[in-house]
């Protein structure tokens, strides 16, 4: 690949319904472009979590996503409540999800810590009442 | 890899929506979402009483062979139609995600 290739995606906060579309165009794009089924495994899983968490605890958000001969970099961006205690957030199994939400099977607080095991990196940026930026990189070889 | 259509009749299994896969390798079963998301592999059957518009999304994005809802479990009308859109094979069983695993794994 000579050049860059970019995506951008606005995530809505309201609709539960098309959470994960980002993830599912996101995963044609990149098997389009021919990168290994490997690949867009661990990126499907990395923007599905993060797209995921910013419409149940952001109020949506946006993403974009750029595709280099490198690595593919996701950037999840909101402007939702921030995280308070991100290496607490981090931690398997630690959510603050409501019941209502748990209902539709989320609330494992599994998200964050499946991003940072299945990216090469992976940095929180977060303040309390402004938002949240989160960046994923994965490797392509 | 093991054949699908033996596990039809078997599981008692109602086509919900898309078609019969050929094949299938291995099963997931389990409901909580992120956990599902990293533990499904292709071509998996996933088990689940989830029946909500993400599961469709998970699915779609782990590329199953099948999702099979256990416990009778159905889809609501705008689920089925995003997964008839997206191609998702779902199935329902009255059986549990035990006796399905259980009975799965006699016949693979
Ligand atoms: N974008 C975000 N804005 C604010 N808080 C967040 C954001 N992402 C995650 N969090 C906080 O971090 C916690 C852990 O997130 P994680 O994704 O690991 O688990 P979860 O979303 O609660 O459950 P799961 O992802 O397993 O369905 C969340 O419960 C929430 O409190
Ligand atoms: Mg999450």
């Amino acid at each position: 690949m000579s050049e860059n290739v970019t995506f951008h995606f606005d995530v809505d906060g309201e609709n539960f319904s098309s959470a994960g579309e980002a993830s599912v165009l996101v995963k044609k794009k990149l098997r389009q472009l021919g990168i290994s089924p490997e690949i867009i495994r661990r990126v499907s899983i990395a923007m599905y979590e993060g797209e995921i968490n910013m419409v149940i605890h952001a109020e949506g958000g946006s993403a974009d996503v750029t595709v280099t001969d490198k690595e593919v970099a996701i950037v999840l961006s909101d402007r939702g409540p921030g995280i308070p205690d991100v290496s607490l957030a981090m931690q398997e199994g630690y959510s603050t999800a409501r019941d209502n939400i748990r209902a539709l099977g989320f609330g494992a607080g599994m998200g964050l810590p499946n991003m940072k095991k299945y990216t090469d990196s992976m940095e929180i940026e977060t303040k309390l009442g402004v938002g949240t930026t989160i960046t994923m990189k994965v490797k392509l070889s | 890899m093991s054949k699908f259509n033996v596990l039809l009749e078997e599981l008692d299994l109602t086509l919900i929506s898309g078609t019969t896969p050929e094949e299938f390798e291995g099963v997931y079963a389990g409901d909580l979402l992120s956990r599902a998301m990293s533990r499904v592999e292709e071509g998996n059957i996933w088990i689940t009483i989830m029946s909500n518009v993400n599961v469709i999304a998970v699915a779609s994005l782990t590329e199953v062979a099948a999702v099979i809802l256990a416990e009778g479990v159905r889809l609501p009308d705008d689920v089925k139609a995003a997964a008839e859109e997206k191609g998702i094979s779902v199935y329902s069983s009255d059986m549990t995600a035990y006796e399905l695993c259980a009975k799965i794994s006699s016949l693979s």
